[in-house]
């Protein structure tokens, strides 16, 4: 293995760091009109009349669009493989207006004066009506947030919008309920938390233009290109053939752009101008119409023999789509399956899964996807069982986590993990954090107290027989490659590691592989960056047609060596047989004059299994018993996600979601007032830690092979967030003897 | 209203309103690097240098840009690819969107810092955010490139 396991730039690095124009608003059309959006000052309302002629006069104002301009037709955004599994329940513009944020009306100008100007001359009526805001009594009650007789869903997931229902599932193995009766010990727990963002710093951003054949091109910051032009299609009823989608570099995503949140109304102001029309959401449009993680709240009983063996899990979930129902029915499974079955005697789980409509912000995709929150509350229930039995949480967790070969109890129907050193993580975390010593409760000479906490964790890679991904690569004449994908960069660095996988597989060095931009015209098909689906559904793509590309080279090649040549084999410089060596360019220029063979393969991929990377965090905070104030010290996280395919980025992957999570512990809230608006809605008031807030943090790989993953590897974007904020309120627990039940720790109640 | 200004070197004039930004006027005078990501002047994607002071553009009134002298990314090349080597070798790049106003900043913190603590750093990077990478990775590529040009923390 020359090209992986080892540190490698990222392509784009230089073109980054020297401050090129390479993101949507940079490269779009800078003679664009401006696009803004009028939104709902109210959480419910309908409107009764909407009056534009005063904003149609200011000079500049190009076009204002209502809901009586745009297509009446229910949709998702969620960024979903066909059949979508979100329900249809959003308009592009709708009369009802469903969460403070909700768009009324879009408008275009040739200036950002002129549209500010013009949103402010729209005479909006609107009846205002009761909002519904408690996500605990939105089921069954009187208030209704999609009472319309158009909300419809092509998924099977119980979804009932008569009773605010967005989903409600059932998964389980055995029988919780009596196994729990039998246990010697049984720790339960009520757990919630809040509709945290992203903060991807690249806000949304979308430029749409029609081009010269009368397409619809749409220039964007999204993980899903190939969705975005099939909602864009629907939104704005237009053929599929006539929408094409280009994504430049992505300023973050971490799940946020797996929504079309902006693509639909710059493409719709587009459509009505005939002119290029940009889009960018503003800091509070992201915080208040964004598509932020689902708040949830969560019941959990786990059960164990007197031996500390955890035989049962209770785990009831209740989530809070929002308005709309984007990722609703697919976030719950995840805060279900994961978080219960990381623990091998557990043979008896249940988990029912309750989403509900709340006229609030709607929610959508965020790293981890349902696990992180999932995992906050049974991690939590774990320590406080081991404190029932009287175990160190970190011998629980030694008894119990999965080992190679275990079934992953209703992890994707009882998968068997075949790839899993979630053990030698403990004990390298142990080592690492030197747990003995650091969990235990220590007053320091200053008053503060320190002690650790310990949580685990896992994910998937890839949704298996969903996810599809196609890569094709071809050889140019000057020997190098062109690997072009669908999925989408969105800083995290595939286009370097798909590029790793590619070089590995033909013999050559990375540099020798470009990886193509991303094209709906052009890339092949792939469902997009997220689910944890790049490095192993598009890796095993790529894998497979550099087989096949090199297939055809041999026979190229074998052309010019003549039938006698032997054994050939293929590196960076060309193929070589019997002492004789044919260049690349050679064999490459060969198949391009009077040859019927072209140096390419196009191969695709879908996983039969999706086999989960894991995760030991351990925490070590700071408590101030004055203020209540938490500081984490330090931070030890400890991974398998298959082989390390680039060990710098997966580094920086697993750092930064460690962030995230402590942020999310700590001091990450948005939260919702008794009007519906939010309380926070800048990075002012929000709470995102700074580099001030960093504590020492230390990141390692225990990599197993997984025998179907590209080379080995599985997956590290997401499993990286899911088991740090429970380790943090674990130290939390062990300071102050406080079980934080609601993230982030309120530090009034630690004192 | 017009003001005059230097922009890289050169002098440039641009009609500008009083509730303007430095931002929006550097961007319409296509300067790409300076970045607008959260509109209260907390994550320093736009930090460029007003007479060699590293300055939040989407806070600084463009009318004050009159006969100063603004400094952005696109003028400092050589010396940013310098650094960027460092982020690069550490993945600290990322996403890149919040690239072009730490380096501003770090780049400015090398003129300005003459000791180079850990705590000093920070203290002086604090208003650059970064959501991809967590910071670790952007303070091992700080230290490394004070290290190997020189500047590395005075002994306490």
């Amino acid at each position: 293995m020359k090209q992986i396991s080892r540190p490698v730039r990222k392509k784009d690095a230089f073109a980054l760091l020297t401050g090129k124009p390479v993101y949507t608003a940079d490269i779009f059309q800078q003679d664009a009109l401006t696009v803004r959006l009028l939104r709902s000052p109210h959480a419910f309302a309908d409107i009764t009349g909407i009056d534009t002629s005063a904003a149609l006069k200011v000079p500049g104002v190009a076009c204002v669009l209502t809901w009586r301009d745009v297509p009446d037709i229910r949709f998702t955004i969620a960024g979903q493989a066909v059949p979508e599994w979100s329900p249809y329940d959003r308009k592009l513009l709708d009369s009802t207006v469903r969460y403070v944020g909700d768009p009324v009306a879009i408008v275009a100008a040739e200036t950002p004066a002129a549209a500010d100007k013009a949103l402010k001359l729209i005479r909006v009526t609107y009846r205002v009506k009761e909002p519904l805001l408690d996500a605990r009594a939105a089921l069954d009650n009187p208030i209704l947030v999609h009472p319309e007789s158009d909300w419809r869903t092509v998924a099977d997931f119980g979804a009932d919008a008569k009773r605010n229902l967005c989903a409600h599932e059932i998964d389980r193995v055995g029988d919780a309920e009596a196994k729990l009766k039998e246990c010697a010990y049984v720790a339960e727990g009520t757990y919630h938390t809040g509709q945290v963002s992203q903060c991807f710093m690249e806000p949304y951003t979308t430029g749409a233009y029609t081009d010269s054949f009368g397409r619809m091109t749409v220039v964007s910051s999204t993980q899903i290109p190939f969705h975005v032009r099939r909602i864009v299609s629907t939104a704005l009823q237009i053929p599929l053939r006539n929408v094409r989608v280009i994504k430049p570099r992505v300023g973050g995503g971490f799940g946020a752009k797996q929504t079309a949140v902006s693509e639909i109304y710059a493409a719709a102001a587009a459509k009505a101008t005939g002119r290029p029309c940009m889009l960018q959401y503003t800091r509070q449009e992201i915080f208040e119409a964004g598509s932020p993680r689902h708040e949830m709240e969560i019941t959990v009983r786990v059960g164990a023999d007197s031996e500390g063996h955890i035989l049962a899990i209770d785990h009831r979930v209740l989530s809070n789509t929002g308005a709309y129902g984007e990722h609703g029915p697919t976030t719950i499974q995840l805060s279900g399956r994961q978080p219960t079955s990381i623990y091998r005697y557990a043979k008896d789980i249940y988990f029912e899964g309750t989403v509900v409509y709340t006229n609030t912000v709607p929610a959508g995709a965020y790293r981890g996807f349902g696990v992180t929150q999932g995992a906050f509350a049974v991690e939590s229930t774990v320590n406080e069982l081991a404190r029932q039995i009287g175990i160190d949480p970190i011998e629980i967790r030694r008894i119990n986590l999965l080992r190679e070969g275990d079934v992953m109890g209703i992890y994707d129907n009882g998968e068997v993990t075949e790839s899993c050193r979630f053990i030698d993580c403990l004990n390298r975390a142990d080592e690492l954090f030197g747990w003995k010593e650091n969990a235990k409760r220590r007053v320091m000479p200053d008053g503060m107290i320190r002690a650790g906490g310990i949580a685990a964790a896992m994910q998937g890679s890839g949704i298996a027989f969903v996810d599809t991904a196609t890569a094709t690569v071809r050889l140019v004449e000057d020997g190098s490659y062109i690997l072009e994908i669908g999925a989408a960069d969105m800083g995290t660095g595939c286009d370097t590691i798909l590029a790793q996988i590619a070089a590995e597989a033909l013999g050559c060095s990375v540099d020798r592989v470009h990886t193509a931009a991303v094209d709906t015209d052009h890339s092949p098909y792939d469902t997009g960056s997220y689910a944890s689906s790049t490095t192993y559904v598009t890796g095993n793509a790529v894998v497979k047609a550099c087989a096949a590309l090199k297939a055809k080279i041999l026979t190229a090649a074998g052309a010019l060596l003549g039938p006698d040549a032997g054994e050939m084999t293929l590196d960076g410089s060309g193929v070589s047989a019997g002492g004789r060596t044919v260049s690349l360019r050679e064999i490459s220029l060969h198949t391009q004059s009077g040859q019927s063979v072209m140096l390419q393969a196009t191969e695709s991929h879908s996983g039969k299994v999706s086999p989960p990377p894991f995760i030991v965090s351990m925490a070590e905070i700071e408590l101030d018993p004055g203020t209540g104030r938490v500081r984490v010290t330090r931070l030890v996280n400890v991974i398998d996600c298959g082989t390390v395919i680039n060990t710098a980025l997966a580094r920086v992957q697993a750092e930064g979601a460690a962030m995230q999570a402590l942020g999310m512990a700590l001091t990450e809230r948005a939260a919702v007032g008794e009007n519906g608006r939010l309380h926070e809605h800048s990075l002012l008031t929000y709470g995102m830690p700074t580099r001030l807030d960093i504590p020492e943090i230390t990141v390692d790989f225990c990599p197993s092979y997984e025998e179907t993953g590209p080379f080995g590897a599985k997956s590290i974007g997401e499993v990286a967030i899911n088991a740090t904020a429970p380790a943090i309120t674990e130290a939390v627990y062990n300071a102050s003897g406080i079980r934080v039940h609601s993230l982030p720790v309120n530090p009034e109640n630690l004192i | 209203m017009n003001i005059t200004f230097v922009l890289n070197g050169k002098t440039v004039h641009a009609e500008t309103a009083p509730d303007e930004n430095l931002l929006s006027v550097l961007r319409r005078c296509g300067v790409m690097s300076v970045k607008c990501s959260c509109d209260t002047a907390n994550c320093g994607c736009c930090t460029v240098w007003v007479n060699g002071k590293p300055t939040l553009s989407c806070a600084y009134p463009a009318p004050r840009a009159d006969g100063q002298e603004i400094t952005t990314l696109e003028a400092l090349t050589e010396e940013a690819e310098s650094f960027a080597a460092y982020m690069a070798d550490e993945g600290a790049d990322q996403c890149g969107f919040c690239n072009p106003g730490f380096v501003m900043n770090v780049l400015a913190m090398k003129r300005e810092l003459t000791d180079f603590t850990e705590e000093n750093v920070r203290t002086y990077l604090a208003g650059n955010l970064c959501r991809c990478t967590g910071f670790a990775s952007q303070h091992r590529a700080v230290a490394a490139w004070l290290k190997n040009t020189g500047r590395e923390a005075a002994e306490v």
